[in-house]
């Protein structure tokens, strides 16, 4: 801070706060959802005999809620570095088009690209992704306190499930819904501002007969595969009609 | 499995997932010019993506009976007509959620 002169410092602090102010909102449902998962997640953790630094330097360290769940089961089970890893790939290979998708609007971030990139979990991604931000707030501040703050929330609920385990008890039974509800919204914000629908459809239909065929547990890979092939054959219809 | 198992499986699994989402940035520098096919998947990715996120959030349902599915369908009926009606985010992920929960606590 010492290198700006005295008046850019209240500049880049009302740069900050806009930025915040912009992006808190846009976390609310993010909020809800992840003090949920993540305080389920911390109580599992707590209950198959781990201590609450687990959770939350699990949740910590990896941020990414569908792994950490499966990891639960990994450390219960013999050391199987290999298995591990290739476990890790596949649940995890999904960020692979978000890293694509984000490739352009990360640039320009600086410094806080690494923790940008670090922190793109399905849901800081979806809100990036998604959000219009306005003209007068600054992309990369925004970006980064959205990620920041859901962070934040995950690590949070995991340490407080962990703490409490399972003395906990309340009917909250449905509210994991929050997170599938964010994501149709998104994908209809998206549906209703495209002009034609090849590149919602293709995913809506191959994630759909993926999971018919392959089953819930191994339809991620092949639906990616299967995107990835429909996008390309259909290249030239959907960047002329598409309004890409 | 020992202390320092756990830290290495641990460690794997976080370094596992960052391989996942540094990769791209990896590959295409961002001081080049991008390739023009990869351009062009991310700006076509996105609303794949989302329809594939929704798709994966709905995995666990079923069509043996009717509880194993009518929740998540009617709810998302609720969030889609909020969402048409209001065009407000949170109402519309607020609204369908508690429906959600009214109906898999107290109806199904």
């Amino acid at each position: 801070m010492s290198n700006y002169p005295p008046s850019a410092i209240p500049q880049r602090i009302s740069v900050l706060k806009s930025a915040f102010k912009c992006a808190f909102p846009k976390t609310l449902p993010i909020l809800a959802g992840f003090l949920f998962l993540g305080i389920s997640y911390g109580v599992y953790m707590r209950v198959s005999g781990f201590s609450f630094l687990y959770p939350m330097l699990m949740a910590l360290t990896i941020f990414g809620g569908s792994l950490e769940f499966v990891a639960v089961s990994l450390l219960l089970g013999a050391f199987a570095p290999l298995q591990t890893l290739v476990m890790t790939l596949i649940i995890q290979a999904r960020h692979l088009f978000y890293g694509i998708s984000m490739f352009e609007k990360y640039k320009g971030t600086g410094i806080k690209k690494p923790y940008l990139i670090f922190g793109m979990c399905d849901e800081s991604f979806s809100i990036n992704c998604s959000s219009e931000i306005p003209q007068n707030v600054d992309k990369g501040w925004f970006m980064f306190f959205v990620t920041l703050l859901n962070h934040f929330y995950w690590v949070l609920g995991a340490t407080i499930g962990g703490i409490l385990g399972s003395f906990i008890s309340f009917n909250t039974d449905g509210l994991e819904f929050v997170m599938t509800a964010l994501f149709v919204v998104i994908f209809l914000e998206q549906w209703l501002k495209e002009k034609k629908h090849y590149s919602s459809l293709i995913g809506v239909l191959c994630s759909a007969a993926c999971l018919v065929i392959f089953g819930k547990s191994s339809f991620l890979i092949p639906t990616m595969i299967y995107i990835v092939l429909f996008l390309t054959f259909l290249k030239k219809p959907i960047e002329q009609d598409g309004g890409l | 499995m020992t202390f320092t198992q756990q830290i290495i499986t641990i460690a794997i699994c976080a370094l596992g997932t960052m391989a996942t989402r540094f990769l791209p940035f990896i590959i295409f520098k961002s001081n080049k010019p991008t390739p023009k096919y990869i351009q062009y998947l991310g700006k076509a990715l996105p609303a794949a993506i989302f329809g594939m996120l929704v798709v994966y959030c709905l995995k666990d349902i079923s069509f043996q009976n009717s509880s194993g599915f009518l929740p998540e369908f009617i709810a998302i009926a609720v969030a889609v007509l909020l969402h048409l009606l209001k065009r407000q985010m949170l109402l519309s992920i607020a609204g369908s959620t508690v429906c959600y929960m009214l109906l898999v606590q107290f109806v199904f």
